[in-house]
């Protein structure tokens, strides 16, 4: 059986071996430290590895680590990256933590004397600074560059404008890159962006030169609340470019591609969520259901929720949405427990993630305390089928080595068992 | 003029306007700053507190509700200083060395301020040390440490380690943060752990005996 098909066997919720992501999204992978580390454990060949998302500073899973790792997916990637420059013409540069690593040649940093590091919008240094990685820190945050706010100006158009139709440099991008997967064992996970609805991390348009509209993430908050026609009509817009979008998007992918990242909106916070059942409802919901029911009419393809949190009391709608797949599964926040989870909806979406608790055992547990929850969670989420294995979200940086090669170790001993 | 339960409703249903309007009727009727904070504001962000924990309302309704605060304690805090009237207790935050989020530890600012402490608030990616120069300065009673990142934890280890070795008087570390426990509270030593801005009014004011 090859890894496409297990998962999607995994995706029919069929029973079978656990398959594994590692890498096909910018959700699913590692921390550029710890690809570097896991390539010197298992002996691959040493270089400085590609920064594939400078956003939260991922590392490349090249096909020789995917294997060792034992991973059954894989990703097509976007033309440019979340600060807006190509990913291409490839460079060396050195991490504030000594790392030699790859990066695009629009990367572009200015560090000050405090050490702090300064990224540039589509990689132009004369404009502010769109991205800030602390010195002593691991990744970039977005720098909130808000214009004043005349509430009487505010025109929704201002957050429309990284919603546009597939450039012809886009669609020659995507040619290649489904021209590259073409053929793998491996199952392939997709997306064109512009499908997640105000997600907080794409708010403060860090690829955008010179953001307008409401690009404050308080202030994108706030308006989910008081502007609420504002924000609708922002969703509305960019769910009329995204059906038009995907239509071309699937004439190229066509069957080359099993999931379709929908969105990364988070709805949960550590206890609780960022909007009422009754806010998802009004506010979200349409716009999800016309997104998953074109790609369910058009394409084969299972779509793909991420959320972090406690969204418990929103697993139904999320299902009666139209979600195939839920990411990270944090079964460290309220309500999330995974035995719960699989018993009440496990039959209805699939799980994708959940694997091992990367807040806590995987950075601070021993090898001893990742392989016993990574045996429970495999144990509570995988009969029937309906189970991706993953991290709960990005494994972060200083995660130690031998944490990350015991979870490895312990989803290969529980699928040579059999389950 | 308008009740002082007025004003309470307002703030807790994040009426910025209304509550700007009627700080600003009361003011003008002769009501006492002190009592307009103390008797209107203070129980409004005591019922969002309560209606957050409860997850009746969540984060943006708690922005929204924390925006009107703000700009009702912008028209009193002049009136309070030129009276001399001070906070009763003072209190220090900011985000750890290393991380830069914010959104938690400004609700828990503004929910401090809410509940009769003066804030000084340090911002994001905090030198340990700027911690203890500053509740110092101010004299503190309490200093709160914020985090999101489980790559800062060990920031937030330091720097309560420093604020313990400096030895200041009275001086209660509170921690709090998506990936933060009662368990890491406890192992680095910190007074106390709040999950929610609500909580963490109710800890702080236990620590400086506040029975309220």
């Amino acid at each position: 059986m090859t890894s496409r098909e297990k998962v999607r066997r995994a995706l029919r919720h069929e029973a079978g071996p656990v398959p594994v992501d590692f890498g096909s999204t910018g959700v699913t992978g590692l921390h550029i430290s710890c690809v570097a580390a896991l390539r010197e454990h298992y002996g691959l060949d040493r270089h400085p590895v590609r920064v594939c998302e400078p956003f939260q500073m991922l590392g490349e899973i090249e096909d020789d680590l995917a294997g060792a790792l034992g991973s059954d997916c894989t990703g097509v990637n976007g033309r440019t990256t979340m600060f807006g420059f190509a990913n291409e013409g490839w460079r060396e540069w050195r991490t504030p933590w000594g790392q030699e690593v790859m990066v695009p040649e629009g990367f572009r940093v200015r560090v000050d004397a405090g050490g702090e590091h300064y990224l540039f919008p589509q990689g132009d240094t004369t404009v502010p600074p769109s991205g800030h990685m602390p010195a002593s820190g691991y990744f970039f945050d977005a720098i909130i560059r808000q214009e004043p706010i005349d509430e009487d100006r505010l025109d929704p158009a201002d957050n429309c404008v990284e919603f546009q139709r597939l450039a012809p440099e886009d669609v020659a991008h995507w040619h290649r890159e489904f021209v590259r997967v073409k053929g793998s064992t491996r199952s392939v996970t997709g997306g064109i962006g512009g499908t997640g609805l105000g997600d907080i991390a794409l708010v403060p348009g860090p690829f955008l030169k010179h953001p307008k509209g409401i690009r404050d993430v308080n202030e994108w908050y706030i308006s989910l609340v008081e502007r609420r026609d504002y924000v609708h009509r922002i969703f509305s817009h960019q769910c009329e470019i995204a059906l038009e979008n995907l239509a071309e998007y699937a004439r190229i992918a066509g069957d080359a591609m099993d999931i379709l990242f929908v969105c990364g909106t988070d709805f949960g916070t550590q206890n609780s969520q960022f909007c009422s059942v009754a806010t998802f409802d009004e506010l979200y919901a349409p716009y999800y259901r016309r997104i998953n029911d074109w790609v369910h009419r058009n394409t084969g393809w299972k779509t793909f929720k991420h959320s972090c949190g406690a969204v418990r009391p929103l697993m139904e709608r999320f299902i009666d949405c139209g979600f195939d797949i839920l990411n990270p599964v944090q079964c460290s926040a309220k309500g999330m427990e995974a035995a719960g989870l699989k018993t009440d909806f496990g039959d209805r979406i699939v799980y994708w993630g959940g694997g091992v608790d990367t807040q806590h055992v995987l950075p601070f547990g021993t090898p001893a305390e990742v392989t016993a929850q990574v045996t429970e969670r495999l144990a509570a989420f995988s009969p029937s089928g309906g189970y991706i294995f993953n991290t709960i979200h990005n494994i972060q940086a200083r995660t130690p080595t031998e944490n990350i090669v015991a979870m490895v170790d312990a989803v290969h001993a529980f699928n040579q068992r059999g389950g | 003029m308008p009740q002082l339960s007025e004003l309470t409703a307002a703030l807790a249903a994040g009426k910025r306007a209304e509550t700007v309007r009627l700080t600003q009727e009361l003011l003008a009727a002769g009501v006492r700053p002190q009592t307009i904070i103390e008797e209107g504001l203070v129980p409004g962000m005591a019922v969002i507190g309560e209606q957050f924990k409860r997850n009746e309302i969540f984060v943006p309704e708690m922005l929204v509700a924390a925006r009107a605060m703000k700009e009702a304690i912008k028209l009193l805090e002049p009136l309070l200083a030129a009276a001399g009237i001070k906070p009763k207790y003072t209190a220090i935050i900011g985000t750890v060395r290393g991380d830069l989020h914010d959104i938690g530890k400004n609700l828990v600012s503004t929910m401090w301020r809410g509940a009769n402490f003066a804030v000084v608030d340090l911002g994001t990616n905090v030198a340990p040390e700027r911690y203890v120069q500053a509740a110092r300065e101010h004299g503190a009673q309490i200093v709160g440490l914020s985090a999101l990142l489980t790559t800062t934890m060990p920031a937030m280890k330091e720097t309560v380690a420093l604020l313990k070795e400096a030895n200041l008087p009275g001086v209660k570390v509170l921690v709090g943060g998506a990936p933060i426990t009662q368990l890491f509270a406890d192992e680095i030593g910190a007074d106390g752990y709040a999950a929610d801005a609500g909580t963490a009014v109710d800890l702080a004011k236990r620590l400086v005996g506040d029975a309220a």
